[in-house]
């Protein structure tokens, strides 16, 4: 691991201002991900900005009958909150379906929404990789890409979006709530948080340099019957192959949107007009210029299935 | 950092002997398995010996760069260093560290309570579990200065070889290893895995998420899937787990 300067932070706007003036800053928060990344060299900053001081940690209602996360809440807290349980339901379920119980003691809200991709040629520092090294080329589009996205992909990067929080809070239309180094702050829609690769896969989220997140909000909750249903190589403690997030009405109305296929939560509202018309018809739309790669054309009839089991669990 | 490069020559694969500190055996008449290890590793060379050396020459006598313990040469080190104080069970001790130690290496390294056992350092295995403030974490994947003032449980601070935790019995009852080198991660887990079920936290395989959790053998099996048992003792941690539970599995 690289030497690095160490600093806690004791408000938001000092913690981004921090980051936005030390060359090789990054913030640390539950570090589940970064030092996991720190060690392989993978990431190498040269100065970590503690935010665990921030008072960040709060679960409070919003006046229109939302709910704020605080940055710093962690995944278990967030996923065991009474209101959490009972009116996002399908948040929590996402949430406990990802990770092991340690990591989810200690990896936070905006941690999660930030981790990297798991592809195994951006672990490797021994290959190529755009994302790690811009320019340097992808080795998983001619190589193993099983678990790789089968769209929104570009010719520079084909990884995947690990996180099964942000499929249900991209299903719930959250919104991040950040703070920029000169103190301002700003909102932003959860679709507009995570990018497609394009030609700069090493940008994943529209953050600025040191823009800091303070927390993320969910609008009022949508009743019906949530769901998150995650196809996986074993029955725990792995990435999805496929993970669908569903919120279903009695009629049979909803919204859905599927992890492990995209760079980002994949959600296309589009699709969700033909709900009632089965998981045939959604699929359709929702993967409509799919591009799958050698080894993962299966990820397209996987999550037609899966959105057909989430539909059948939903009419109970 | 009172580095030696001693972390660089530590047995690749656990041990196939039961850990000492991780059973409930008295203490070892003769060498310990840690001395004797110390004794025989880097081809004849003791650890003893190369910290007689000093940490460059030491180095330098295994065919290492002399930035080989700690990544760089050119390290200013008084930047690069903090002051944290911990408490670990029960007791309260102030470290300079490097910035870099790990909660785990500074447990396992410069407390030299090696209960907590390293395997793969990347949050995978679960043998480092820890309790922070009453949380299990992976000790492994979280730096040692940013536990300031906080409280840490190892596995030595569960209960001793004369007055074991409910737990440590219960695993010995049930034969819940055979190695031993992921049980005191699996104990630590297993202790936190029972409070975070009383306190309601679900799981992936817990049905209604508005009921509170019980603790059936599914939801052991699912909470514990963060701790790896090479051996294979995942039926036996289960029903250890159970009795601790006061249920049967």
């Amino acid at each position: 691991m690289r030497p690095f300067s160490y600093q806690r932070a004791k408000t938001p706007a000092e913690a981004a201002a921090a980051v936005a003036r030390t060359p090789g800053a990054k913030f640390i928060a539950g570090g589940t991900n970064l030092l996991d990344l720190m060690k392989l060299q993978i990431e190498t900053p040269t100065h970590l900005v503690d935010v665990q001081d921030l008072k960040l940690d709060k679960i409070e209602a919003t006046p229109d009958g939302g709910l704020r996360i605080g940055a710093l809440v962690t995944n278990t807290t967030l996923a065991a909150h009474e209101r959490v349980r009972r009116d996002y339901g399908v948040l929590s379920r996402a949430i406990v379906a990802g990770a092991s119980g340690q990591l989810r003691n200690k990896a936070t809200t905006a941690g999660n929404l930030l981790q990297r991709t798991r592809c195994p040629y951006f672990y490797d520092t021994a290959m190529p990789c755009n994302k790690r090294v811009p320019g340097s080329g992808c080795a998983a589009i001619s190589g193993y890409n099983r678990p790789h996205a089968i769209i929104g992909s570009s010719d520079a990067c084909i990884a995947t979006n690990p996180s099964d929080m942000a499929v249900a809070m991209r299903l719930l239309d959250a919104k991040v709530e950040t703070v920029r180094p000169n103190g301002s702050s700003r909102v932003l829609p959860i679709a507009d948080f995570h990018r497609l690769p394009g030609k700069t896969p090493q940008v994943e989220t529209n953050l600025a340099p040191g823009e800091l997140i303070t927390s993320v909000t969910l609008p009022k909750p949508l009743g019906g019957t949530h769901l998150y249903h995650k196809v996986r190589d074993r029955a725990s403690y792995a990435f999805a192959l496929v993970s669908v997030a569903a919120v279903i009405q009695r009629d049979g109305s909803g919204r859905v949107a599927v992890g492990g296929i995209a760079h980002k939560p994949w959600r296309v509202e589009a699709a969700e007009a033909a709900m009632r018309r089965g998981a045939k018809a959604v699929a359709q739309r929702l993967l409509a210029g799919a591009r799958p790669m050698r080894d993962n054309a299966f990820k397209i009839p996987l999550v037609e299935r899966t959105l057909a089991a989430v539909m059948s669990e939903a009419r109970g | 950092m009172q580095d030696d490069g001693s972390e660089y020559f530590a047995p690749p694969v656990p041990p196939a002997a039961k850990s000492e500190e991780a059973t409930a055996e008295p203490p070892m008449v003769g060498p310990t398995r840690r001395a004797f290890l110390a004794q025989t590793i880097a081809g004849g060379l003791t650890l003893a010996a190369l910290e007689a050396l000093g940490p460059e020459a030491a180095l330098a006598e295994l065919g290492l760069p002399p930035d080989a313990a700690t990544g760089s040469a050119s390290v200013a080190a008084a930047e690069h260093t903090a002051r944290v104080t911990l408490t670990v069970n029960g007791t309260a001790h102030t470290l300079d560290l490097d910035t870099r130690v790990s909660l785990l290496d500074a447990l396992r390294e410069h407390l030299k309570l090696t209960g907590t056992k390293k395997g793969c350092d990347h949050g995978q295995c679960g043998a480092c579990t820890v309790l922070v403030n009453g949380t299990r974490i992976n000790s492994c994947l979280t730096f040692a200065v940013m536990h300031e003032g906080h409280n840490v449980t190892t596995i030595e601070g569960l209960g001793t070889p004369a007055q074991l935790h409910p737990m440590q019995a219960a695993f010995v009852k049930y034969d819940g290893f055979q190695c031993g080198y992921c049980t005191p991660g699996q104990i630590c887990s297993a202790v936190a895995v029972l409070d975070e079920i009383k306190a309601g936290i679900p799981s992936n395989v817990t049905e209604d998420f508005t009921a509170r959790p019980r603790a059936t053998n599914i939801e052991m099996r699912e909470r514990m899937s963060g701790n790896i048992c090479r051996c294979g003792a995942y039926s036996n941690i289960a029903e250890a787990m159970a009795e601790v539970a006061g249920r049967s599995a």
